[in-house]
């Protein structure tokens, strides 16, 4: 019998869509550590998210309002519930949660810089208060985290707000793990802990159990700050409407959902990866919330989580929220993850760009590090400065947005502004799908 | 002495009061009536008080003390004297769970039992208790002080840091990476003091100690479990 083969055509060899590169280098990697990739940075998937609902701008039937002349105000009160002080905002974009510790004393400088420009708040994380942050944020809030890092009631009536962190959209059941490479002396004693070991944060906080729990030591923590300070509860974006009712129900002036894109310090990427929902499809759940309870507006709605543009912060105010947190855009506006430092990138076997193990301490730019050679390259006053540029074009791409919506305010906008792409985000947002007047769930829809 | 009377006044305007009472004021003493188990009883307090409360609380009472001496007259509820700064508590009854819990300075002296999750995180804080303590207690304990004149639950010292736990009686179970140590003459000397100031009727030769490991110090999967 012939032999043919030798000049058969060879098919092009195809990559397993299941064993990806990326999953087979994952599988080599846990093969030959034993142990699973913890890293920062946020889900890397592709996810439903904001790119895929589109504004209708105005025609005929809605009148929109002239660019750069007509007044689109974008101010935010934070807190209207029970606070004596709410805190006013000029813009709805806040600075999230990062740990001193994860970040450098500079770095926590650069944001409290950044954001007092633009008329903003920061946010302490879990470490504490340095007085770096609260010497430079005019509007601070205090983190009262699980773990008690630094908890200080000194800090807490020195804090223009206090958040409640409950979960975070990384990791919604999860504790931290900061390790011991970036536990300096200042670290070390602000956290209570041995020098160079790893610490971690608790995933659930360790005086009280439930909603009920909840509620008394918000009642504690009011008594403590005189009533005078909004206290924010944040959750991860899991169960988005329960977790919103029990929040309200517990008290909370200001309800802060964090959806899975949220970037942490450090995690276990299975985590990250697999845990939570898209902020997108959190949102309009917690809105929902708000309404039965008859208080949307009246209790703010904060909500972050890959968050970074303009498009973002309006679709998510058009979607019911009041204001927006950002972290991981926050950074990169600071100079995280810059091509200037590729070649430092690429010794640590990596790319600017893709750069995730800040919880190693050796980040180029400065920005996640306690080394001070390496954070003595940012300079916070420029680092303030990019921030603050970053948030001014935000708000003005949002402005923009609104105006051709025909709205005089960012909060003006609505749900009946917005078209979904894609079924699966016309279904997470509610938003009819481009074209028709119908989404998968819609009463009436057969769906 | 001034006397509150919880009932007819209100927590906020207790709170308020106390507050106000600056490093050096001549009001040094105060007496709370009717506390009827209220939550949050002196809460933030920062001034070299003493505050005696005719009765048992609620939740998180003397919360994140500082400076001042708070007595209850009763028991306490859940949290007492969490987060404490510095200052003294004493409870004169048993206290329900976390009591202590992430406190980082100050003492906090139960006469009665404690619950469970007593001095969970703790972070500086001396806790004595006369009586027992629950399950869970010092849990993620750093730094401090734990002694127990009675007995210990289950899962004593989970996760424990550099707490140093001395229990006089048994205890049920030790928690991850807790251990028994030896008791040398700088813990007699230090227990001695503490007894003292706790006021206890033991001798420190009839106490254990115990505390980490150090094995989940640096995280490896040998850990796991």
């Amino acid at each position: 019998m012939k032999d043919d083969t030798r000049h058969a055509p060879r098919t092009t060899p195809i990559q397993s869509a299941t064993f990806s590169q990326s999953i087979n280098a994952e599988i080599r990697r846990a093969a030959a550590t034993g142990i699973y990739d913890i890293r920062g940075g946020g889900a890397k998937r592709k996810l439903p998210h904001f790119d895929d609902l589109l504004f209708l701008g105005a025609s005929i039937s809605r009148y929109p309002l002239e660019g750069y002349r007509e007044r689109c105000d974008t101010s935010v009160t934070l807190g209207t519930r029970f606070a004596k002080n709410p805190i006013q905002l000029d813009i709805p974009i806040t600075i999230a949660g990062m740990s001193f510790g994860a970040l450098s004393g500079p770095a926590k400088e650069a944001l409290g810089r950044g954001a007092t420009l633009a008329g903003t708040s920061t946010t302490t994380g879990d470490g504490g208060m340095t007085p770096e942050e609260r010497g430079h944020s005019k509007r601070l809030v205090y983190q009262y985290l699980p773990s008690r890092y630094g908890m200080n009631p000194d800090d807490l009536r020195r804090a223009d707000a206090i958040e409640i962190v409950v979960g975070q959209g990384a990791k919604p059941g999860g504790g931290g793990m900061l390790l011991g490479q970036k536990i300096s002396d200042r670290v070390a004693e602000m956290r209570n802990l041995p020098k160079g070991i790893d610490q971690r944060s608790a995933c659930r906080h360790p005086d009280w159990t439930g909603p009920d729990d909840l509620e008394i030591k918000i009642l504690e923590l009011r008594e403590i700050t005189g009533w005078r300070v909004p206290i924010y509860i944040k959750v991860g974006g899991a169960r988005p409407y329960f977790d919103t009712t029990l929040a309200v129900k517990a008290g909370a002036d200001v309800v802060v959902l964090d959806g899975m894109q949220g970037g942490t310090a450090a995690t276990q990427d299975v985590f990250i990866e697999h845990v939570g929902q898209p902020i997108l499809a959190c949102i309009r759940e917690a809105v929902r919330a708000l309404q039965d309870l008859g208080m949307h507006r009246e209790v703010q709605l904060v909500v972050s989580g890959g968050i970074r543009t303009g498009a973002d912060v309006a679709k998510c105010m058009a979607l019911g929220a009041d204001a927006v947190a950002i972290g991981t855009a926050a950074l990169i506006a600071l100079g995280d993850n810059d091509p200037k430092w590729e070649a430092e990138y690429q010794k640590l076997g990596t790319t600017a760009g893709a750069y995730d193990d800040w919880q190693e301490g050796r980040d180029p730019a400065g920005i996640t590090t306690q080394d001070p050679e390496l954070m003595a390259r940012f300079d916070p006053v420029e680092g303030g400065r990019r921030l603050n540029n970053y948030l001014k074009v935000m708000t003005l791409e949002a402005q923009t947005i609104a105006r051709a919506c025909g709205k005089s305010h960012l909060h003006n906008l609505e749900p009946e502004d917005l078209c979904a792409l894609t079924m699966e985000a016309a279904a997470m947002a509610k938003i009819p799908l481009a074209g028709t007047d119908w989404y998968p769930g819609k009463p009436g829809s057969g769906y | 002495m001034q006397t509150f009377d919880l009932a007819a006044e209100g927590l906020r305007k207790l709170n308020e009061t106390l507050h106000a009472q600056a490093g050096s004021t001549n009001q040094t003493l105060w007496e709370v009536v009717n506390p009827r188990g209220s939550h949050a009883i002196a809460v933030g307090l920062d001034a070299p008080i003493e505050v005696t409360v005719k009765g048992s609380t609620g939740y998180y009472c003397a919360g994140m003390n500082k400076q001042a001496t708070v007595h209850v007259q009763g028991s306490a509820g859940p949290g007492v004297a969490e987060n404490m700064m510095s200052g003294t508590v004493v409870v004169e009854g048993d206290a329900s769970q976390y009591a202590g819990a992430t406190g980082r300075g100050g003492t906090l002296i139960i006469k009665g039992n404690a619950s469970s999750r007593c001095g969970i995180s703790m972070k500086g804080i001396d806790i004595i208790v006369h009586g027992n303590i629950g399950h869970m207690s010092a849990f993620m304990a750093q730094s401090g002080n734990l002694v127990v004149c009675g007995d210990a639950g289950e899962a004593l010292g989970d996760s424990l840091y550099e707490a140093r736990l001395f229990v006089r009686g048994s205890v049920k179970s030790l928690g991850a990476d807790c251990i028994e140590k030896e008791m040398r003459p700088e813990h007699l000397t230090l227990l001695a003091e503490l007894l003292e100031r706790g006021g206890c009727d033991a001798r420190p030769e009839e106490f254990k100690r115990y505390g980490s490991a150090r094995q989940l110090y640096t995280f490896k999967p040998d850990n796991a479990y």
